[in-house]
């Protein structure tokens, strides 16, 4: 059913989506994603795909391609990193509010200036807000079975919503590892074929996509469709979650949440980080610091009061993003969990810090060093710096 | 053989009446003739403009056929994505009819914003047919000048004052940067309605990409009367202003040629966005605007091997 192989974490979410191949790809080079697109334009030139495969001209028709295709009927995907992704953020909100289940893999890398290829997720923190799913891999299997779960999420009927799928440029998408990859009829069966509601290519019943929508109109009546819809995809992850642990075994929540039972610090994390601040909770565990750690899967839509469950016994959190936040209150992440605590009453002294932007190293002293910080914090009940850049060059 | 005016009148509109375009709107008369010379069932993609915002306004729709709507500057992708699934669908034998694709875009999406989007389609060779309605402005959001606007036309961002007549340069020459594309690509006017139609039906007949840049007169943004539209239109060609011509891979052929030598001040001296230039000290704007289109014509002549 399955074969182990080394490959990259590009290479395996290329094996992914060959394996579902879907109708129609529109796609645009830029690292660190290029090898995806390389390997999908192989399996094209090689006849094992019978996808539509559309090198575009630039990030914003490849996505506009996708918007194209999927209102059409057609099950539909793309990739991107960092500047491609900026490029196409103005069809992403076009893509959600026409509830078109395009899923997309983006390798995060960070926004230029000054440019660099390197990972933090810059990239898909902006994006955030655009009415798409996003679900985050710690490294290249789960970026498999992540993608392979997207295109359920994204077509259910209860949530119709497009779906971005990331994992860490380099440190994953470059790095050879241990993946579980599945038959290719077994991924084919679990995806099934897209079943899409009004798709324009039915010429028997003409549909108009893409409507103007004034004063008087329908809009924040969309909108809030919208958001039942992206809340929904939930619960949806789970049942697919369910179902995909029957044919991998591998079975994934809305984040995942390591030594927490009984641990008094914790930190939160996205992305490969979490397999070094895993190593971390190991040692301090060895030396019997109640350490925890929860890495989310699923940022969008936000498990809010999931979270605040799992933490809420905790005596001090860090919260880490890999993106600067440009306002002193902290990065995204760390807005998120204190919104989400101060809603639940929980009142946890939390604490953020800033990483690994530009592809900076994050090392297991630094992860360290925040613990010993949360052990302080404990102590004395008082958070002194809120936001801190972590391994800064003095 | 083209179609007969008798044969167009018994079919269909695919855009029905009770749309909201202006009183007078060249763009919704451009389109019908289009869509009427489509022998087959056609899918239609707009950009961001009048055409769209005027005929889309939900709850309600204008279109008797299918139609998308993306964004101002991505028609021609998104019309390529519909193909895409179209060509992925008929492979799997999921849809078994013929269709043609039409793209329709306002010249600031074609000539300015979309031109990227409409070049990468073109140089793919995406079948399908873009359609400029021409009527030379962003008129949606109110009468700016683009890339297709004339030199010394007033706009409401190429002004008229004492330190300028109007627009400063000329317009972009979109039809050749079409044409060298290398498939079809053909210059019309609604007011020559043959020849029109005769250039759509090549349009959707050729197997490849191909281009119509139809002169589509708004009388809102040029300041004429609304039920000149197709007057205007007409004297255009007439001046030379607006050549019907054609360039089939690469061979240009001038389709129509006006009979009587009609200088372009008389095109341009009732419309009220030129008014400015019938002032003496605005002359060198006129004889500049003259000295172009003789300049075109002549071009086009050479191009077409003709002599005069
Ligand atoms: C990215 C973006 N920039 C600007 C606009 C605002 N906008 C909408 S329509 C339009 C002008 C359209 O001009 P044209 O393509 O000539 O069509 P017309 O309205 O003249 O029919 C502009 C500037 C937009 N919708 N999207
Ligand atoms: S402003 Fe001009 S182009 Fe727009 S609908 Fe009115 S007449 Fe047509
Ligand atoms: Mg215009």
């Amino acid at each position: 059913m399955s074969t182990v192989k080394a490959i990259t974490g590009d290479a395996a979410v290329a094996e992914a989506m060959r394996s579902i191949e879907p109708d129609v790809v529109g796609v645009y080079p830029i690292t660190p994603q290029t090898i995806i697109v390389e390997a999908y334009a192989e399996y094209v030139a090689r006849g094992e795909v019978q996808t539509e495969f559309i090198p575009a001209e630039s990030e914003h028709s490849a996505i506009s391609i996708c918007v194209g295709a999927a209102a059409a009927g057609a099950r539909t995907m793309t990739c991107t990193s960092s500047q491609g992704l900026a490029l196409m953020w103005e069809v992403l909100p076009i893509a959600s509010g026409m509830r078109l289940p395009i899923v997309m893999f983006d390798v995060n890398r960070a926004i230029s200036a000054p440019i660099n290829i390197h990972c933090d997720h810059s990239d898909t923190m902006g994006a955030r807000d655009t009415g798409w799913i996003q679900i985050y891999s710690e490294n290249a299997q789960e970026a498999y079975d992540n993608f392979i779960q997207a295109v359920r999420i994204a077509e259910h009927p209860d949530v119709q919503l497009p779906t971005m799928v990331m994992m860490d440029g380099f440190v994953i998408s470059h790095a050879i590892q241990r993946v579980e990859v599945l038959d290719d009829a077994v991924v084919k069966k679990f995806v099934g074929e897209r079943k899409a509601d009004y798709p324009l290519l039915d010429m028997d019943n003409p549909v108009t996509w893409g409507s103007f929508d004034g004063l008087g109109g329908w809009f924040m009546e969309f909108k809030k469709d919208q958001m039942q819809a992206i809340e929904n995809a939930k619960r949806v992850s789970l049942e697919v979650a369910k179902d995909y642990a029957k044919i991998s075994g591998r079975e994934y929540g809305l984040f995942e949440s390591y030594k927490m039972d009984d641990a008094e610090y914790a930190v939160i994390v996205i992305n490969s980080t979490a397999g070094t601040a895993k190593t971390v909770v190991d040692t301090l565990r060895d030396r019997g610091v109640k350490a925890g750690l929860i890495k989310i899967r699923m940022y969008r839509p936000f498990p809010a009061s999931e979270i605040v469950e799992a933490l809420k016994n905790c005596k001090a959190v860090a919260v880490m993003d890999r993106v600067p936040g440009y306002v002193d209150i902290g990065g995204p992440l760390f807005e998120d969990v204190q919104v989400a605590c101060y809603q639940e009453g929980v009142n946890v002294p939390l604490v953020n810090y800033i990483y690994g932007l530009g592809g900076r190293d994050i090392l297991t002293s630094h992860i360290e060093s925040v613990y010993s910080d949360l052990e302080k914090i404990a102590k004395t009940g008082k958070v002194a710096t809120p936001v801190t850049y972590l391994g800064i060059k003095e | 053989m083209v179609a007969t005016i008798k044969e167009l009148s018994e079919k269909q509109d695919l855009l029905s009446p009770g749309h909201r375009l202006c009183a007078g709107c060249g763009a919704s008369i451009v389109v019908r003739m289009v869509l009427k010379s489509s022998k087959k069932p056609v899918v239609v993609a707009s950009a961001t403009g009048c055409l769209e915002v005027s005929t889309t306004i939900y709850p309600f729709t204008a279109w008797r056929t299918p139609f998308i709507h993306s964004a101002f500057e991505n028609a021609s992708a998104t019309i390529s994505g519909v193909i895409a699934a179209y060509d992925a669908m008929k492979k799997k034998g999921k849809i078994k009819e013929d269709i043609n694709f039409v793209c329709f875009g306002g010249d600031g999406s074609t000539f300015d914003i979309g031109l990227q989007s409409l070049s990468g389609a073109f140089e793919r060779g995406t079948n399908f047919v873009y359609v400029c309605y021409d009527n030379e402005a962003y008129m949606n959001t109110g009468i700016q000048r683009s890339g297709a606007t004339p030199m010394g036309a007033w706009t409401t961002t190429s002004e008229v004052g004492k330190a300028q007549a109007g627009k400063r340069v000329h317009r972009k020459n979109m039809t050749e940067i079409m044409a060298a594309h290398g498939g079809y690509a053909a210059q019309a006017s609604p007011s020559h309605w043959r020849d029109l139609v005769m250039k759509a039906e090549k349009a959707f007949e050729y197997d490849g990409p191909a281009f119509l840049n139809v002169l589509a007169p708004c009388p809102r943004g040029w300041r004429i009367p609304t039920d000149q539209t197709v007057e205007f239109a007409r004297q255009a060609v007439e001046s030379k202003y607006w050549p019907l011509y054609e360039v089939m891979e690469g061979e240009h052929k001038i389709t129509y040629k006006p009979k009587k030598e009609i200088a372009v001040a008389e095109w341009l001296s009732p419309q009220g966005r030129f008014k400015h230039l019938l002032k003496d000290a605005n002359q060198p704007v006129m004889t500049e605007i003259q000295t172009q289109i003789d300049k075109e014509w002549n071009r086009l002549i050479k191009m077409s091997g003709e002599t005069t």
